[in-house]
């Protein structure tokens, strides 16, 4: 760029930035349209990679197999924190627990895939895309979930991490967000000349220009000041996730992820609150209950839903881990969940109760987890576009919220 | 402004031009896009005087070409990428070594600077262990009084030092003047100086340096490619316990002297490799009925390796597998296992913990045969059409395209069936289809993070001055280096790596490229 082409673009870009720079914060939110998008109803899913071990965080403690197929890894009753009698919750899980006597939080055991496979990358897939067995679903879920709109806000569809996962890609504008204080191109000059170049780019599809409306709109969004999240990604996602509803800025489908869940050796220390599953919940917990504090009576537009990807070998390994399983225990929790309680039927881990003589067998399919969610929560009730291939439908749901 | 946006385009962001076949120069310009990190100033010339062919067929024999000296000279002070494990474990501290040393389970070093790092370490150890981090830090030692104030002269001064005098002097000079020391450094007093700022951090920055500075320097560049690949496809986990020492030799001595030989070799040398013994979590597993070694060891079967080595190592989740062969595979590695944990960790077979009966895998019966059932395994596996056919699937779609054309993986998948699986000749099959050269393939496909950052630095020239600071924004990007925490291993597909987070990172490391102009401290101009 010769030094006078310089001049003109370095003076017409400080016009760009003063032109929004200059007024005060409240109107440039409205300028840029996050106040317009108003209150939405949220629905966050998070996914635990690596298959968590359902039946070592919701405890079956009322099922004597339980004990008897871990000899070193179950967790003692008097260890768990009672949820009803049968299961217990993993004690790494306390800070749930006061959302749970709130009813705030309900559980759906036996929950999963009905696909048999065991390898990580093809159960992960299998439910971020929503459908299971059929590899050449090309979008996610939870963007299909996404009710058709108008004027849609940027930042509709969030996920918080380097990637975009499959979950949340496809047809409607999503925005993987690392964090949103480094959501922007630091030189701002460089920053238009970016947008020009890239705003209409074939190759990136619309990821560019997405990605443009999406930084002017967080950037107007300061700092979310609370306490309570844990360190850590996942902590700092959940932190960013309660941020962006707070702001008002039209967030309806969210995505967070927290891995290592693989736990095939020492699963469970000495001590039922050591051991790596006990680390992983500490964190999984805390920053679920520091979220729900976090947005308080907001939580009644929120519904935040947990996954894994299948749960673990019923019988534990030679190395007081266990191996890759069948169904696991899923969460959900907002002020519009009935909460307190345990759905789903549990099957039982007698050895003939087992899934191919190893795993709990799953008895209540995922989508119609997800599906009730989607439904009642985010009105969209298509849930054939959801789930194609599958009959989700109201008659299924396992009845955590009320319609 | 201008030179960052011809960063961009020349780092491939953007397809556009799309003529009926590929001309000379843009099949040159193809050939460096995907065999190499990025073409660096000169490069399409030096290949047009070459003739492509016999370019190609250099780096097909990266035996044959002179390596870089720029590279050598940047490389020499990372010595750890040279030592064995246990010699790296002698010289540099390691998380179970301190802990052994401090309680007084083993000897520090007796060389004075070896102990000088061991003993900076345990300190920083035993401080992060304690309540309060902060509570008893010391003030500094005072500056020895005879130590010049002038940059410059502190260093001749620190240069000429014995190796005792050296540590204290260091110790009293805080954190970031030393940084600055450091930059006017020779490289042997410059490594001293990193070493004792951070000396549990000298295996992985050493790694991490090492992979990027060939990546960007080397004349092997199409080795360099293909040991990116193939790491990826046995990917370890370096943060996982000790796999933050083993990677170093795994890297090396597993997968590096087999990118271009035989696939069975680099199978053969994971599947005893220390690093991926201890990152599925083999060497614990054991028969149901071997013996415990002592009361704090469990003993019993461990799926993981099994899993793993069907589904990503050899026959691909859809290769014909059942739940069955998973455990029988299994079975029959139990027994593979580490001696000596914490100090080298050796491969070997403990007939103890092997589960002596009959294993059935694929079909085929195995008799009882100890260590040679594992073998037969992989015998087996390196030879089977799931494993070729995975193979050339996976090859193509990281040179060739995203979803690349079945044809062209027929081919490949029969060279490897056909050649005992020589992955050379599976290369060169893939070079002598058209399919490779198809106009579309020209710019056709989004590169990774690491093959952006590389493929900026090598047009552009410019130099990092640390490269381990690039690895915080290969994390800003999805793909920390020797950090993927999952055994599949980073994505080969271009378009998984498109979001708004990754292109916000592209273009701020395009922007800090352009600043190192005024000198930004990550980078300094050549």
């Amino acid at each position: 760029m010769r030094p006078m082409h310089r001049r003109i673009f370095l003076r017409d870009s400080a016009l760009a930035i003063a032109g929004v720079g200059s007024l005060p914060l409240w109107l440039q939110r409205t300028a840029l349209g996050a106040e317009s998008q108003g209150r939405k109803k949220t629905l966050v899913a998070i996914f635990q990679r690596g298959a968590a071990d359902g039946l070592n965080i919701v405890v079956p403690h009322g099922e004597p197999d339980y004990y008897k197929l871990r000899p070193t890894i179950a967790l003692p009753k008097e260890s768990l924190l009672d949820l009803d009698g049968f299961f217990g919750l993993n004690p790494a899980l306390a800070p749930l627990k006061p959302l749970w006597d709130a009813k705030n939080l309900a559980i759906i055991h036996a929950a999963g895939s009905p696909d048999p496979t065991r390898s990580h990358f093809d159960a992960q897939d299998y439910m971020e895309s929503g459908t299971p067995g059929r590899k050449s679903t090309a979008d996610g879920w939870l963007n299909r979930a996404l009710l058709p709109a108008d004027h849609p806000s940027s930042v509709r569809a969030v996920s918080l991490g380097a990637a975009l996962p499959r979950t949340i890609r496809g047809r409607n504008a999503a925005v993987a967000v690392e964090s949103i204080a480094s959501f922007h191109v630091k030189d701002a000059a460089a920053s238009q000349q970016f947008e020009t170049l890239y705003g209409s780019d074939s190759i990136l599809g619309g990821t560019a220009r997405t990605t443009f409306d999406a930084v002017k709109l967080l950037r107007s969004l300061g700092e979310n000041t609370a306490t309570g999240y844990p360190r850590g990604k996942f902590g700092e996602s959940l932190k960013q996730i309660a941020h962006i509803i707070k702001a008002n800025a039209g967030l309806e489908v969210a995505f967070a992820d927290l891995g290592g869940w693989d736990h095939h050796v020492n699963e469970v220390g000495q001590n039922p609150t050591e051991g790596q599953l006990a680390q992983r919940l500490t964190e999984f917990g805390t920053a679920l209950a520091a979220f729900h504090a976090d947005l308080g009576a907001r939580m009644e537009d929120v519904v935040v839903v947990t996954m894994s990807e299948f749960g673990r070998t019923a019988r534990e390994n030679g190395n007081r881990g266990t191996d890759h399983g069948h169904a696991n225990a899923m969460l959900v929790m907002g002020a519009g969940v009935k909460g307190g309680k345990v759905y789903g039927k549990w099957p039982g881990l007698q050895p003939e109760q087992l899934y191919q003589n190893r795993d709990l067998a799953v008895t209540t399919d995922f989508r119609d987890v997800l599906g009730e969610a989607v439904h009642h929560h985010l009105g969209n009730q298509k849930l054939e576009g959801v789930f194609p291939g599958y009959s989700a439908s109201p008659a299924r749901f396992p009845g955590i919220m009320s319609a | 402004m201008k030179r960052t946006f011809a960063l961009l385009a020349l780092a491939a962001l953007v397809c556009l031009a799309q003529p009926s076949a590929m001309s000379p120069d843009q099949k040159l310009t193809h050939a460096l896009n995907r065999l190499t990190f990025g073409a660096r100033p000169g490069d399409v010339e030096r290949v047009r005087a070459m003739g492509l062919t016999q370019w190609l067929d250099e780096q097909l024999h990266p035996q044959s070409i002179t390596e870089n000296t720029e590279l050598e000279k940047r490389l020499a002070p990372l010595d750890t990428l040279h030592m064995s494990t246990s010699e790296m474990l002698r010289h540099y501290p390691s998380r179970q070594v301190v802990k052994a040393i401090s309680e007084g389970r083993a000897e520090l070093p007796t060389d004075p600077f070896t102990r000088a790092v061991f003993e900076v370490a345990a300190k920083r150890v035993k401080k992060a262990q304690a309540n309060n981090p902060q509570g008893d830090e010391k003030p500094l030692p005072a500056l020895p009084a005879d130590m010049p104030t002038r940059p410059r002269e502190r260093v001749a001064y620190l240069e000429a030092l014995p190796a005792e005098k050296l540590v204290a002097a260091l110790e009293a000079i805080p954190q970031g003047q030393r940084r600055r020391l450091a930059d006017l450094a020779g490289p042997e007093l410059r490594r001293k100086i990193e070493v004792l700022s951070a000396p549990m951090q000298v295996i992985p920055t050493d790694l991490v340096s090492g992979k990027i500075l060939r990546a960007t320097w080397s004349n092997k560049q199409l080795e360099e490619v293909l040991v990116d690949f193939w790491y990826n496809h046995f990917n370890v986990f370096l943060e996982k316990g000790a796999d933050r020492e083993l990677v170093t030799a795994y890297e090396r001595d597993a997968i590096r002297p087999h990118v271009l030989g035989k696939f069975k070799d680099m199978l053969l040398a994971t599947a005893q490799s220390p690093a991926m013994l201890f990152y599925l979590d083999n060497w614990q597993s054991s028969g149901a009925q071997a013996p415990a070694r002592g009361a704090k060891q469990t003993r019993g079967l461990n799926e993981n390796y099994g899993r793993e080595l069907l589904e990503l190592h050899t026959l691909g989740v859809d290769g014909g597998y059942s739940q069955q062969d998973v455990t029988e595979v299994a079975r029959c590695f139990t027994g593979w296992t580490l001696r000596r944990p914490g100090q080298g960790r050796d491969f070997f077979f403990n007939p103890r913990m092997h589960d002596r009966g009959e294993k059935h895998v694929l079909g085929k019966t195995l008799e009882p045969r100890g260590i040679a059932e594992g073998l037969q395994v992989l015998d087996i596996l390196a030879h089977h059409p799931s494993t070729a056919h995975f193979i050339a699937t996976k090859l193509a779609t990281r040179f060739v395209a995203d979803d690349p054309p079945p044809s062209l993986v027929s081919k490949m998948e029969k060279t490897f069936l056909a050649s005992d699986g020589d992955l050379r000749e599976v290369m060169k099959t893939m070079l002598a289809a058209p399919e490779f050269w198809e106009p579309a393939r020209f710019n056709g496909k989004l590169k990774s993070p690491l093959e952006f950052l590389v493929s900026a630095l090598r047009a552009s020239g410019d130099e990092v001055k640390n490269p381990p600071s690039l690895n915080t924004l290969m994390t800003k990007m999805g793909q920390p280096l020797y950090r993927k925490a999952e055994p599949t291993g980073y994505s080969n597909r271009g378009a998984d790596w498109m979001n708004s987070s990754s292109l916000l990172a592209r273009m701020n490391f395009a922007t800090s490229l352009k600043h190192a102009e005024y000198g930004a401290p990550d980078f300094q101009r050549k």
